[in-house]
């Protein structure tokens, strides 16, 4: 009895250990070959080449880590900017797929039903090779809301320009927390004497006006750089001042929201239609109107069913914003798994870290996740 | 009821019901008609307006007009259904005339490209002299699309081959009774060594007078198919193996299998396929060779398991405790167990969720361009550079999203419908 709960085991242990020692000794001698010796040092070396958008300072002449850092920011600034726009497309296509009316019902499942079945890439291909490759020149470009363009080399916008922007963004965080604490104080306050405050618009008024307030005596100011025309020479122009947008980021986004949101609005869908209806009817009977129906009763179910498998589509969107290297976006993979590993030959390093780096973000959600789910999971008795 | 609210009009009255009927279907297709115009003859109808009002005026005319006809109860059939469906409310109103002009601005310039102005006949560029999409294109790279680089006098052997295993597929449905209790074997086994044989002899040729063609002249649509048949055909063992392993006892059988599953569902598919084409060969012995082909196989099934592995532990899962009960009272150890009483009601339960791990794994294999294989997409891309047919690269990704489409489609809505077929009440 004992030999067969043991034998499987080391069976497995041995397998495993025979499979990495093979790749272990081959790696070794194959990287002994070519003179290189494993080991991370060179991300402290200069990396010299250009990388097209930054959001942090930097040229060639910083070191190969400072280049993972550009990549890993520019993956996560897709994925951020598509989780948002995904989640309220998904949520409007969602609800909009079980409106009583025909129209809206049929049009959210033909978007769901379209999009859903065209692979991502070839959507991202399709934005950013066909779509945005009609736009007109930048010296064509109509001027949209009297201050942006939008032109062929990407999208145009004003630039805020901050003084003290650390005071104003302190304050938007006191903000939060006195929020936080009031939303709790108001909580209690019901559940000892029945009386409901209005949270929703004292929470709004406290985070719209304090930062409001620092302009007025924290020093705070705003004002905005606008994009100009400028001719360079005969037939070159170019903008001056504003935000720059690339394409490569238009098109990404559009297409992993497009994308994500069909998976997120079935996700919705299914979460509204898992509630029974006497849920409605009973809250309904006690008393309560139809926004507390929905705020009270509805919404806190539904988010129950709604939230793991919206979860796993954030991470889904994330891990599919490495197709950015299919359009030379330059996140994490092109930077790093692309350019950096070109340059060093490092295969097995740099493949491994941009590995591990996905694998951290997954596994990190999946965590919270749990944690999350099973903080809301309905206590049976 | 909460409509009536809204109705400040109110024309239940029965005497006033023709007069707001004829004046609703008025405004509404003047609102329709005004959009129309403006759209496709550049004329304004309702230019004396105010201006802050024109760019509004065929929603509200149209709202208004939703709004006359909105009578309860009228007695007329289709006046009621459409009420009911699409004008219950003002704000639905709204929003159905707003789907309404959209598909008025959308529809007619779509089929105008896609078909009106479209050019089919000829088979060169200068073919192509409308305003609308250019299929000729479409037409002289079509065996490009469908083969890859694949040469053209020997296209025959792909086609072949793929009626052949479509053939062998098909034949486990037409076993006889005796041997169903085989039939999985068949499919798992099997049916994979001949496929496998056949591409290797047939596609690949060598030998029996045909032409050697190397994998890298392989392609197109037909290798989208290749590679996802074997990856689903190897993954699904696979993934059996690893969702017991997973739900095993023995724990450091349970944590490796674990351990596996998590590493290749939190890394992106395309870190994946670079692995398996810069980082793998450093892993192998110097002087060994595998094909691109073969390594790309091996990486996307290694991915897809891992997948396939959760979706049958849900299905594990699904089973009543009861069912593993009765079959360990009955003497069954572990290996029988599993395979004559749990597997085969676990497996029924998951094959909807094994459909959609096998419609994302279509979805993904346009990524193996990151090796230099080119399936469609990676086609249309190398198709567009070509410098005799620039500027169709709208044709092409059109044309590979019809096709994507209609495959991703028609195979979701099989899924649904064998879900409700193998859906057992407990």
């Amino acid at each position: 009895m004992k030999l067969k709960k043991i034998l499987p085991q080391i069976l497995t242990l041995l397998f495993i250990i025979l499979v990495f020692g093979f790749f272990t000794m081959n790696a070794q001698e194959n990287m002994g070959a070519r003179g290189l010796e494993f080991g991370f040092g060179f991300l402290k070396t200069q990396a010299s080449f250009d990388i097209q958008f930054s959001l942090i300072d930097y040229d060639g002449s910083h070191s190969y880590a400072r280049a993972y850092l550009v990549g890993l920011l520019n993956t996560l600034l897709v994925a951020f900017i598509g989780i948002i726009l995904a989640t309220l497309l998904g949520a409007i296509v969602g609800v909009a797929r079980l409106s009583p009316n025909y129209l809206i019902r049929k049009t959210a499942a033909f978007y769901i039903e379209f999009f859903r079945n065209i692979p991502l890439l070839l959507q991202i291909f399709f934005w950013y090779f066909a779509a945005l490759r009609a736009l007109p020149m930048l010296e064509d470009a109509p001027m949209l809301l009297n201050s942006s363009f939008m032109t062929i080399k990407g999208l145009y916008t004003p630039a805020p320009i901050w003084t003290n922007f650390d005071v104003f963004f302190t304050t938007i965080i006191i903000a939060m927390i006195i929020i936080f604490f009031f939303t709790r104080y108001a909580k209690r306050k019901q559940e000892q004497e029945g009386k409901r405050l209005p949270v929703f618009f004292i929470s709004l008024a406290i985070f719209i006006c304090l930062p409001l307030l620092t302009f007025l005596i924290g020093g705070v100011d705003l004002s905005w750089s606008y994009p100009v025309i400028r001719q360079m020479s005969q037939s070159s122009y170019t903008f001056d001042g504003g935000l720059k947008i690339p394409p490569e980021l238009i098109a990404l986004t559009l297409a992993l929201t497009l994308y994500t949101a069909t998976f997120i609005a079935e996700n919705v869908r299914a979460g509204i239609q898992g509630i029974g209806k006497g849920q409605k009817e009973a809250a309904a009977s006690i008393g309560l109107t139809p926004n507390q129906v929905l705020k009270l009763v509805i919404m806190p179910q539904a988010l129950r069913i709604i939230i793991p498998p919206t979860t796993n589509q954030y991470l889904n969107l994330t891990k599919n914003s490495s197709l950015a290297a299919a359009i030379a976006y330059p996140d994490l993979v092109l930077v790093f798994a692309g350019t950096a590993m070109m340059q060093t030959g490092r295969a097995i390093e740099i493949v491994g870290i941009t590995m591990a780096t996905y694998l951290t973000i997954s596994l990190g959600i999946s965590l919270l996740m749990n944690w999350y789910n099973k903080r809301i999971a309905i206590k049976e008795k | 009821m909460s409509i009536n609210k809204f109705n400040i009009l109110k024309s239940n009255h029965h005497k006033n019901r023709n007069i707001s009927l004829i004046l609703g279907v008025l405004f509404f297709s003047v609102g329709i008609i005004d959009f129309y115009l403006n759209n496709y003859f550049n004329t304004n109808i309702t230019s004396f307006l105010p201006r802050i009002f024109n760019f509004f005026t065929p929603l509200i005319f149209g709202v208004i007009g939703l709004h006359l006809i909105r009578i309860e109860f009228s007695g007329i059939k289709i006046l009621d259904s459409l009420n009911k469906n699409i004008n219950t409310t003002n704000f639905n109103a709204a929003l159905s005339v707003s789907i309404i002009l959209l598909i008025i601005f959308g529809l007619p310039p779509l089929l105008n490209w896609l078909i009106i102005d479209a050019n089919f006949a000829g088979d060169s560029k200068e073919a192509c002299t409308g305003g609308g999409a250019c299929w000729v294109y479409i037409k002289v790279w079509f065996n490009r699309f469908m083969y890859g680089m694949y040469p053209n006098a020997e296209q025959w052997r792909v086609n072949v081959t793929f009626i052949a295993v479509l053939v062998f597929m098909a034949a486990g449905f037409f076993v006889p009774a005796k041997l169903k209790n085989y039939l999985s074997l068949y499919y798992t086994l099997i049916l994979p060594i001949i496929s496998f044989i056949l591409i290797y002899f047939i596609i690949s040729g060598g030998s029996f007078g045909l032409v050697w063609v190397e994998t890298g002249a392989w392609g197109g649509l037909s290798l989208t198919f290749m590679v996802s048949f074997f990856s689903l055909i190897f993954c699904f063992p696979l993934g059996m193996m690893l969702a017991l392993g997973r739900r095993s006892d023995l724990p450091i059988v349970k944590y490796s299998s674990l351990s596996f599953i998590e590493f290749w569902r939190g890394v992106p598919l395309i870190t994946v396929l670079f692995m398996s084409a810069v980082m793998f060969p450093m892993f192998l012995p110097d002087g060994t060779y595998v094909d691109k082909l073969i390594r790309v196989v091996v990486a996307i099934t290694l991915f897809e398991a891992a997948y396939t592995a959760e979706v049958i532990r849900g299905g594990l899962q699904a089973l009543p405790r009861g069912q593993y009960d009765a079959a360990k009272s009955l003497g069954m150890g572990y290996w029988r167990m599993h395979v004559f009483v749990i597997l085969p009601q676990a497996l029924k339960l998951v094959i909807p969720g094994i459909a959609n791990t096998f419609l994302a794994l279509i979805k993904d294999t346009p990524l193996i361009f990151v090796v230099g294989l080119l399936e469609l997409v990676g086609m249309l891309n190398l198709a567009k550079t070509n410098p005799k047919w620039l500027g169709f690269s709208m044709e092409g990704y059109v044309f590979a999203g019809i096709i994507f489409w209609i495959i991703c489609y028609s195979m979701s809505k099989y899924s649904q419908k064998l879900e409700l077929k193998y859906k057992t009440d407990r």
